[in-house]
């Protein structure tokens, strides 16, 4: 998927966003370039073929993720297998719903990704794997290639912490703070 | 003292704690709009927990993006799940004491279109939603940025989102706006510019002599559409012109309450000299009115332009997506834009869909009528602008020109209700966005300011609207 600016609308399209849960997701994923008009997958598209089946990592252009905020388009990818996105830049919404569902997004630069892209395994049996506590994306488990992604993010990923629960444990900075704030500017309360 | 953007005050002013050194903040937040189809799954996450809504009177829910716009709509829906997702949000702000504006209210209409109609939106805040157009409310000097549902929860659980810096752009348009050139066309000029990532990873200022000519309303589409560059946060500093469109808003502060907030709001600006990481420039009189040609919204161009060949590099974008861009909006290189037939015309949307853009529709509109074979459709931006419009007889004008007049809602613009067009159908659209299948599978979007909407009506193809013999 290594287009510019392949936007949430294409990863789970209208028709799919007007459940009240967040099942069956996986389905709507891609859904106009997965599956022809007759409902047949499209054999051109790159997750239909063979050599494709079941990934779990997806290699990804700049700005990946961009335009509606919809979570659908995370929940559908995550429920369809996939594990990590290795790309140069994504957009922002997209990104924290990216964390917020254990889907790693590994940051890495143009050189890299092509390294990975170019590799004359790709399409054939390119093993990657994804080591998160090191932060590294290996070939082969031969060459290793670093990513970035920031600490608070990488511990809510290794220990799929309850991120309101945390937050929550800051409950008395957050009613002062609060206090404070609806005095100095009393017509917000 | 250290000299200090917009954006930083913003951010600094509503830190409650700091978290690391990466950057992350927890951030209060002050107002929070939700709509049905991005909150279902935060409200049961909340149910779930045995969790409570922190701050109930913050959080103003609005109905929008899936129901009907027919004329006479009534609350019953034809779409089950549509009606799912309705009842399901009735049922949430009941149960949570969240306000609701249903389908049936006539403050009723697109959240971003009603949050700062109803006065909801004050300058200085940090306002979050479950929609990534929240941006929009940038134009009066607040902070606002879209989140995912995980984060709706979080935000009414809390009061607070886990949130990073981002980086800070400043883009500075001076100089005067041709006739028949809007906002619109400036907003997208910036997105040709800098490209639809141009902005991701920051949050942008927009200053400059032509941000300051502008009215409130005509700025709010400079910010809404800045997401489309990427931009997580897209404000202006409030001015006078600010207060006053605020000042006549029901939710409004009064009296004493008024002028207290009104000394702390003129302090809202960036200071003298402070630092932006990146710094953009341009100017007003090179701005011309604007169509977009392909499927993303950096891929736009001049009216008098025509469609490029897929052997140029185009901005950001290679020739295979130039190529996949013509391929989809069935369109031959070389073409002048002005060629380019449509089927559909579109106002509507909470880029365009405010009073003002529906006074500059029915200019153009005043004494034509809609081409042959072209569907016109007009859905105004809330109950209270369909109001208006009827009582300033903007409606008149648009039924005589053969317009369909609909009731508040997302319709056209991301087509989850039953407005959607057909494969290979062409809409000429004062939305946001031309995705792929935004306005159904296999639909052609052209995004363009809603006079050129109503040119490309009347003429039955892409129109620079400026070349309409006056009536
Ligand atoms: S009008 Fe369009 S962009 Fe605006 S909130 Fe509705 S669907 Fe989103």
């Amino acid at each position: 998927m290594l287009n510019a600016n392949i936007d949430t609308d294409v990863i789970m399209p209208k028709q799919f966003l007007k459940g009240i849960d967040r099942t069956g997701l996986d389905k709507g994923v891609f859904f106009d370039q997965r599956f022809r008009a007759d409902g047949q997958p499209n054999p051109d598209f790159v997750l239909n073929q063979p050599a494709y089946a079941g990934a779990k990592f997806l290699l990804t252009g700049p700005n990946f993720g961009c335009g509606s905020s919809r979570e659908h388009a995370v929940w559908g990818l995550y429920q369809l297998g996939i594990r990590a996105l290795i790309g140069t830049s994504f957009a922002g919404i997209f990104f924290d719903n990216c964390m917020r569902n254990g889907v790693l997004i590994a940051l890495v630069d143009e050189a890299q990704l092509r390294q990975i892209m170019t590799h004359d395994t790709l399409g054939k049996d390119l093993k990657l794997t994804i080591d998160l506590p090191h932060q590294e994306i290996r070939i082969e488990e031969k060459e290793a290639i670093r990513f970035e992604i920031d600490q608070l993010r990488k511990n809510v990923l290794i220990e799929g912490l309850d991120p309101i629960g945390s937050t929550l444990q800051h409950k008395d900075a957050i009613l002062n703070f609060e206090k404070r704030h609806l005095a100095e500017n009393p017509w917000l309360a | 003292m250290k000299t200090r953007t917009l954006y930083d005050k913003l951010i600094d002013s509503h830190s409650v704690k700091t978290l690391d050194n990466d950057g992350h903040v927890l951030l209060y937040v002050d107002r929070h709009v939700i709509n049905e189809y991005t909150s279902p799954q935060a409200f049961s996450g909340l149910r779930q927990h045995n969790r409570d809504v922190w701050r109930p009177s913050t959080t103003l829910a609005v109905v929008d993006h899936v129901n009907s716009t027919e004329p006479n709509r009534t609350d019953f829906s034809e779409s089950e799940s549509g009606a799912r997702q309705m009842k399901y949000l009735a049922e949430n702000c009941d149960r949570f004491g969240i306000e609701l504006f249903d389908l049936l209210d006539k403050r009723q209409g697109i959240e971003h279109v009603v949050a700062p109609e109803q006065g909801f939106v004050l300058p200085g805040m940090v306002i979050a939603a479950g929609d990534s157009h929240t941006t929009t409310y940038g134009a009066l000097g607040a902070f606002g940025f879209g989140i995912g549902t995980s984060e709706i929860e979080h935000l009414l659980a809390t009061q607070t989102l886990v949130y990073k810096r981002l980086k800070t752009m400043r883009v500075t348009i001076d100089g005067t706006l041709g006739l028949g050139v809007t906002s619109k066309d400036l907003v997208m000029a910036v997105i040709k510019k800098i490209g639809a990532s141009g902005a991701t990873g920051y949050a942008v200022e927009f200053a400059g002599s032509t941000i300051a000519d502008l009215s409130v309303e005509s700025r709010m589409t400079i910010c809404n559409m800045a997401v489309e560059a990427g931009a997580r946060g897209a404000f202006m500093a409030p001015d006078e012109k600010v207060l006053a469109y605020i000042q006549s808003k029901p939710r409004a502060p009064r009296g004493s309450l008024w002028s207290q907030a009104v000394a702390k709001w003129m302090t809202l600006k960036t200071d003298e000299g402070a630092q932006f990481d990146r710094e953009v420039h341009l100017s007003a009189e090179a701005v011309e009115p604007m169509i977009s040609w392909g499927i993303s919204p950096d891929q736009a161009d001049i009216i008098s332009g025509f469609v490029p060949s897929p052997n140029t590099t185009y901005g950001d974008h290679q020739n295979a997506a130039i190529e996949r861009a013509l391929e989809y909006m069935g369109l031959e290189p070389g073409t002048n834009f002005e060629d380019i037939e449509i089927t559909h015309a579109f106002i509507g949307s909470c880029t365009n869909s405010r009073i003002e853009d529906l006074r500059q529709v029915a200019a153009v509109l005043a004494g034509r009528k809609i081409a042959n074979g072209v569907r016109g459709i007009i859905v105004p931006g809330s109950s209270l602008v369909r109001q208006q419009a009827d009582e300033e007889g903007l409606v008149d004008i648009f039924k005589s020109a053969g317009f369909e007049w609909r009731q508040s809602g997302c319709s056209l613009c991301l087509a989850m209700n039953e407005d959607i067009l057909l494969p290979e159908e062409r809409c000429a659209s004062s939305t946001n966005r031309n995705f792929e299948g935004r306005q159904g599978a296999g639909a052609r979007t052209h995004l363009m300011s809603p006079a050129m909407v109503a040119a490309a009506a009347v003429s039955g193809r892409l129109k620079d609207v400026r070349k309409l013999k006056p009536k």
